[in-house]
């Protein structure tokens, strides 16, 4: 079942070509890594995909994305709905610092006009165990987000993003600012969510990507040059340059 | 030959120097003041009217009179200069117009007060018929204290990390909810910043209030928002030049409880902006 089909995709930053005619079809319920080399528009693809990307100022997308069958670029979608079903994860662990832990976890949820305290602790303490980070601020849910350690915030993000319920998770580059027993957790994690999630995630970390990942996409500068299946991928690719830059021979 | 570490201490000798120009003229100030003010403070001189023609009694009218004048300039510019700024900064595309809209906001801090004072004049006094009335004071003072208010705001809504602002977005959330319950507590502590700022000026500026509103002399407390009102800025020039044989331990009394008025209303806003402080880092 694909989720998310994207067809001729273009974006650009004002004068900047980011992504050049990208087509690619997103399994549901499947992980997919993102790879290739800085610059070569990661990011700026997953922010297409739940329109963020049009957030920049002078930024600007053709091209269709279609989510379940519907293009979410089609004018009578509204982004907003959009944001809600794909959910997103940032490479810097970012809790809003003037909110409490349990704020946090709460916040796209109050903001989406959920109030009954009843179901606000429901749902934060069922994301918070999905995230695995229940036992460690179960005490302190009043403290501030911020208190907590680098990986403690990123597992605060990821409840965050599961407590609005999207059915896509996006995740760029989660790891990147954690030390390795932290990677590994959010790893675990990410491998527990593709039972009810279908996942993107952006990542530098060759390794990472062989481990969690279905399915592997290789970009470089705006194009996709490579997709399939991560074994294949990994051990017998058939680009050239995706052989090159996962070898290590460039990037 | 040069040697670095001469040079950076005759460096550091001059900024140490031009810190103390600043410093020792403004403590010398503050201690006059308190030192000459200090004999007049008692419970009557701050809750008395004033008698004799104003060289005996207290100056509670002039008290009243100015924190009704900053008050109501708060309450009129506060709301305005935050949605101006909210607006300027969140909503409004980058062009040449814009550019030139906040270029002039900045540059209309800098006009000297007494423009302010003819301005409402003009248009509250006369055009709009409050006039001579604590109506037409504080707007004056409002319009006057718009500029700072918006520009300190701005400044701190745009220096909010857009990171919040795209969190907020990617968990669904309006571009509106955005920043009324992602951006807005976070710049609270700046906003407050120019709010202080806006309060200083108000209070203490003699020119804006003087056609506007300030009565020269009057023994009671107003009634209503259109009556006159004396002020303790006005008052103290009054009492200076205007009045003759005035005594002195009067006329610094004034000052000083001028002086302690902004500051204690300095210092509530500082209050409220330490307790947002305390909660963000990052
Ligand atoms: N806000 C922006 N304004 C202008 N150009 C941008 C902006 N963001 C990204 N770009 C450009 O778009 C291209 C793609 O950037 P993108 O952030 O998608 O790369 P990435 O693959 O995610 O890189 P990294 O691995 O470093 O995160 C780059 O050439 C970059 O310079
Ligand atoms: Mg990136």
């Amino acid at each position: 079942m694909e989720k998310v089909k994207v067809e001729g995709l273009n974006a650009y930053f004002s004068n900047i070509h980011a992504l050049k005619g990208i087509n690619i079809s997103i399994k549901e319920k499947k992980v997919t890594a993102i790879i290739g080399p800085s610059g070569c528009g990661k990011s700026t693809f997953i922010r297409c995909i739940n329109r963020l990307h049009e957030v920049v100022p002078h930024a600007k997308v053709s091209g269709r994305i279609l989510f379940d069958g519907k293009d979410i670029y089609s004018s009578a979608i509204d982004p907003i709905e959009i944001r809600r079903r794909i959910g997103m994860v940032f490479q810097r662990p970012n809790p809003f610092p003037v909110l409490s832990i349990y704020d946090n976890v709460a916040a796209g949820l109050k903001l989406n006009g959920m109030k009954r305290k009843d179901d606000l602790d429901e749902i934060v303490e069922k994301t918070l165990k999905m995230a695995a980070l229940w036992d460690e601020v179960k005490n302190k849910l009043n403290a501030s987000g911020v208190s907590l350690s680098g990986g403690q915030q990123q597992r605060l993000c990821i409840a965050r993003t599961l407590a609005v319920k999207p059915e896509v998770i996006l995740f760029d580059e989660p790891c990147s600012a954690l030390d390795p027993i932290s990677t590994a957790k959010i790893e675990e994690l990410i491998f527990q969510l593709k039972e009810n999630y279908t996942i993107i995630i952006v990542t530098h970390n060759m390794q990472q990507a062989a481990r969690v990942s279905d399915y592997t996409s290789f970009f470089l500068l705006g194009e996709l040059v490579e997709f399939g299946k991560t074994q294949d991928i990994f051990t017998a690719p058939k680009d050239k340059r995706t052989e090159a830059y996962i070898t290590g021979r460039f990037g | 030959m040069r040697n670095p570490r001469r040079t950076e201490k005759i460096a550091f000798f001059f900024l140490f120097l031009a810190t103390l120009l600043i410093v020792i003229p403004v403590g010398l100030i503050v201690v006059i003041i308190i030192q000459k003010g200090l004999p007049a403070i008692n419970w009557q001189f701050l809750s008395d009217m004033p008698r004799q023609g104003m060289r005996s009694g207290g100056i509670f009218p002039a008290i009243v009179g100015t924190i009704y004048l900053v008050l109501g300039a708060i309450i009129f510019a506060l709301p305005i200069g935050l949605l101006a700024a909210i607006y300027l900064s969140e909503y409004s595309k980058d062009n040449f117009l814009t550019r030139i809209i906040k270029l002039a906001i900045v540059n209309l801090a800098g006009v000297p007060s007494v423009v302010y004072g003819l301005f409402g004049l003009a248009l509250f006094v006369v055009f709009f018929k409050f006039g001579a009335s604590i109506l037409s004071g504080a707007l004056t003072l409002g319009i006057m204290i718009l500029p700072i208010i918006i520009t300190a705001s701005r400044e701190a809504l745009e220096s909010v990390p857009d990171s919040f602002r795209e969190v907020s977005l990617s968990l669904g959330a309006s571009k509106w909810q955005t920043i009324r319950h992602i951006v807005l507590p976070n710049a609270i502590p700046g906003i407050l910043t120019g709010t202080i700022l806006g309060l200083g000026r108000a209070a203490g500026e003699t020119a804006p209030i003087l056609f506007t509103v300030a009565a020269f002399y009057l023994p009671r407390l107003p009634k209503s928002i259109f009556d006159q009102v004396m002020a303790l800025p006005y008052h103290l020039y009054v009492i200076s030049t205007q009045v003759p044989n005035v005594d002195e331990k009067i006329r610094y009394g004034t000052a000083l409880v001028l002086l302690a008025l902004v500051l204690f209303m300095n210092l509530i806003a500082i209050i409220i902006r330490y307790q947002f402080r305390k909660r963000k880092k990052w």
